[in-house]
Parts: C-alpha cells; sequence; structure tokens
C-alpha cells in the first residue's frame, strides 16, 4: 500500500474515522472497479502531499458492507471527506485532481 | 522559425491522444501531452475490450491504457496532469493556458474526447450517484439481483446492459426506436439474454424515489402510452457530447459540435489538428481513436517541417 494510506473497515471506521482528530479522506473502492484503480495514483500524490493535515484513508466496499450502505453509496470511487466525524464533501466518480486539491484545502 | 516552447502539444490522454503522443515522440518532436483527469480517457470505464485487434481473448480497459501509457513512455513521451482552460490561436504561434501556467507551441492536437450525454429528464440529475449512473464497471455490483434499467441502443447501451447481466436479476433495456443500432453480434447476445427485456419504441420521461431510484416513468413514442417500472438503477447511454469547451470560436465545428477535419486530420484552424471521439467521426472506438492519433502526429510532423524551410 502507498505511503500514509491507512486500509479501514467496518470495524474500524468509528475509531479511524469518526473519532479522528484530523480531517480524514475516505476513498471507497473495489478491486473490480476500473475507475477505482485509476485515481487511486491521484490520491497517493494528494496524501504525499497533505498527509501532514489530513489523514487519507481507503475502504473496500467488497469487504465492508456496512460502511457504504450507511452513507448511501451506489457509485464508486467514491470519496468522502470527513471532519469532527461529519461529512464535509463528498466526490462521485472520477474527478481532476485539482478539485480534489480543492477539496481538501477549502476546510 | 520562432522559438516556442513545444513543436506539439496533444491536450487530452485517451487513446487517440496517447496514440499521437507515441507517434510524436518517435519524430522526436518537442512534444507534451496534458490529461486533465487520469490517462486513458473513456476506456477506463470499460470492463471488457474485445474489438481492438492484437488482443484475441479481450483486454480490460484499464489494462489497455497501461500498455499505451508504457509504451509512449518508452519513447520519451512527457504526460502531464493539468488541464487546458483556453487557447489563443489567433498567431501562427499558439498560445494555451494551463492551469499554472501558459505554452506557445508551434502546433496543437485536440485529442478531448467526449463524454456521456444526459437526457435531461427530471430525476436524473438528483439521483446522479444514487442509482443513475453510466458506468456500469463502477456500479453493478450494488445492483447485485436487483432489477435495473438501461437507456440507449447503441454499443454502449447493449455491451454494458449484458455486463450488467452478471449481477442483477433484470435489465430492462429501453430504446427509442424499433430496432437496436449495436453491433449484430452485440444484438444478438442481448436477444438471447434471458435477463434482457428490451421496452421498445420507448423514451424515459422520470425518474422517482425517496433518497436512492425507486421508479422510472417511460412513454412509448408511437402509442404515448406511459407506465412505470420499478427499479433501483438506471443507467444511461444515449451517445456522447464532445469536451470542446475551452475553445474559443474559430475551429470549424459541425451541428452537433464535433470538430471537422479534413483525412489528414487537419481542422480549420492551420497547425491545429484533431484525433478521436471529438472528431466528427462516423465511429467511436480504440481502433479508430488511434488511428486517428498517428495520423494528426504525422500531420504535425509535417506541419513543422514546412516551417523551418
Amino acid at each position: 500500500m502507498a505511503k500514509g494510506i491507512i486500509e479501514i473497515g467496518d470495524s474500524s471506521f468509528d475509531s479511524e474515522v469518526l473519532q479522528a482528530e484530523k480531517p480524514v479522506l475516505v476513498d471507497f473502492w473495489a478491486p473490480w472497479c476500473g475507475p477505482c484503480r485509476a485515481i487511486g495514483p491521484i490520491v497517493e500524490e494528494l496524501a504525499e502531499a497533505f498527509g501532514d493535515t489530513v489523514k487519507f484513508t481507503k475502504c473496500n466496499v467488497d469487504e465492508n458492507p456496512v460502511t457504504p450502505t450507511k452513507y448511501g453509496i451506489k457509485s464508486i470511487p467514491t470519496l468522502i471527506f470527513f471532519k469532527d466525524g461529519k461529512v464535509l464533501d463528498k466526490i462521485v466518480g472520477i474527478v481532476a485532481k485539482s478539485r480534489l486539491e480543492e477539496m481538501i484545502t477549502n476546510t | 522559425m520562432k522559438n516556442v516552447d513545444y513543436d506539439l502539444v496533444i491536450i487530452g490522454g485517451g487513446p487517440a491522444g496517447l496514440a499521437a503522443g507515441l507517434y510524436a515522440a518517435r519524430a522526436r518532436l518537442k512534444v507534451i501531452l496534458v490529461e486533465k483527469v487520469v490517462v486513458g480517457g473513456q476506456i477506463v470505464i470499460s470492463d471488457w475490450i474485445e474489438n481492438y485487434p492484437g488482443f484475441p481473448e479481450g483486454l480490460s480497459g484499464p489494462d489497455l491504457v497501461q500498455k499505451f501509457t508504457e509504451q509512449a513512455k518508452r519513447f520519451g513521451l512527457n504526460i502531464e496532469n493539468n488541464a487546458a482552460v483556453s487557447v489563443d490561436l489567433s498567431d501562427p504561434v499558439k498560445r494555451i493556458v494551463f492551469n499554472d501556467r501558459t505554452v506557445t507551441t508551434h502546433t496543437i492536437i485536440i485529442a478531448t474526447g467526449a463524454s456521456p450525454k444526459k437526457l435531461d429528464a427530471p430525476g436524473e440529475e438528483m439521483f446522479y450517484g444514487k442509482g443513475v449512473s453510466s458506468c456500469a464497471t463502477c456500479d453493478a455490483p450494488f445492483f447485485k439481483d436487483r432489477i435495473v434499467a438501461a437507456v440507449g441502443g447503441g454499443d454502449t447501451a447493449v455491451k454494458e446492459s449484458l455486463f450488467l447481466t452478471r449481477f442483477v436479476k433484470k435489465v430492462y433495456l429501453i430504446h427509442r426506436r424499433d430496432r437496436l443500432r449495436a453491433e449484430m453480434i452485440l444484438q444478438e447476445q442481448a436477444l438471447a439474454n434471458e435477463k434482457i427485456e428490451i421496452i421498445w419504441d420507448s423514451v424515459l420521461t422520470g425518474i422517482q424515489g425517496f433518497t436512492n431510484v425507486e421508479n422510472i416513468t417511460v412513454q412509448n413514442v408511437k402509442t404515448k402510452e406511459e407506465k412505470t417500472l420499478s427499479v433501483d438503477g438506471c443507467f444511461i447511454w444515449v451517445g456522447e457530447m464532445p469536451n470542446t469547451k475551452f475553445l474559443a470560436d474559430g475551429i470549424k465545428l459541425d451541428e452537433k459540435g464535433f470538430i471537422v477535419a479534413n483525412l489528414n486530420m487537419e481542422t480549420s484552424v492551420p497547425g491545429v489538428f484533431v484525433a478521436g471521439d471529438v472528431r466528427n467521426t462516423p465511429l467511436r472506438q480504440v481502433a479508430t481513436a488511434v488511428g486517428d492519433g498517428a495520423v494528426a502526429a504525422f500531420s504535425a510532423g509535417h506541419y513543422i517541417e514546412n516551417l523551418k524551410k
């Protein structure tokens, strides 16, 4: 796994995301999802650049069915940006790196 | 010859742009390819490509992208994640405004592709990502054993509906005519597939639900009869629109907004070439896009040679 991206799941979601001190980006993905593979390297670059202020995580929706259902995810990749346990922003599908930077720096 | 940053700037990193980049790099042009989202373009969301020659078993879109990219990079193609915000083509030396800087170049290849068209049906926008989709490989497993609708009748609609049947219980394929437009082999597969029910002569008139898609309404265009279908998802594959927003006036477009070019991929502006889905072409496939890209790079090289004379 890339530097600085933590693999999370249904059991660790509360502690790793909702209770986290830093804002958290969660990348919901699955191995069968081509676009998720495409956006992966962009998330890795962002983790390199913003890893000090933002916690980067990824959640495999195949292995963790509870969390995606809770957040109404019907399409991946979906990126959700959390702060203090609340959803600040949500992006569905592949978008430009600049849009993701905007999501992270606008908070 | 005037001093410029590049001989050639390729805008767009799908199959057309990557093929142009491969040829331009081998021609030793001073070239850069800029891609604003991710390299690969629309084939990134293609589950399986089985009509691109050279791969008898077929291969996934992302795998093909990786091969294209590797091959272009082997010859030194510089690929940058950046977006062309606007272009100024009023001078023989063209200027392109990127996110972070402005560059000058002798030639441009526009290979920005096309995006899935929207129907503008009520509810379509509201339920996007909540059951409305145009990417089966992103979303199909979320509809395991559910009933979904698909709108369209071309290659993409039929191919992706067939992919959906691997997961879903049933696909209503809604098509506005009384026959499909897709490749014959795809039509045969769709007609033989028990999970696909084609709703002929019909158009989508609305998508309804509470938080997620629950129902759609379709209308028969001949009888005007309207009916409601209970579905959990609605996939929309009704064609493509060209990605030309950044272009200023001056380049000739066809009535649908696609860029007009001759056999050499020359547009109406000297030194500006076009390749792939953004061109007004009769067929939008990987095989045609790479052909366009090769010709466009060759023509750009020829144009630059003439400047030196």
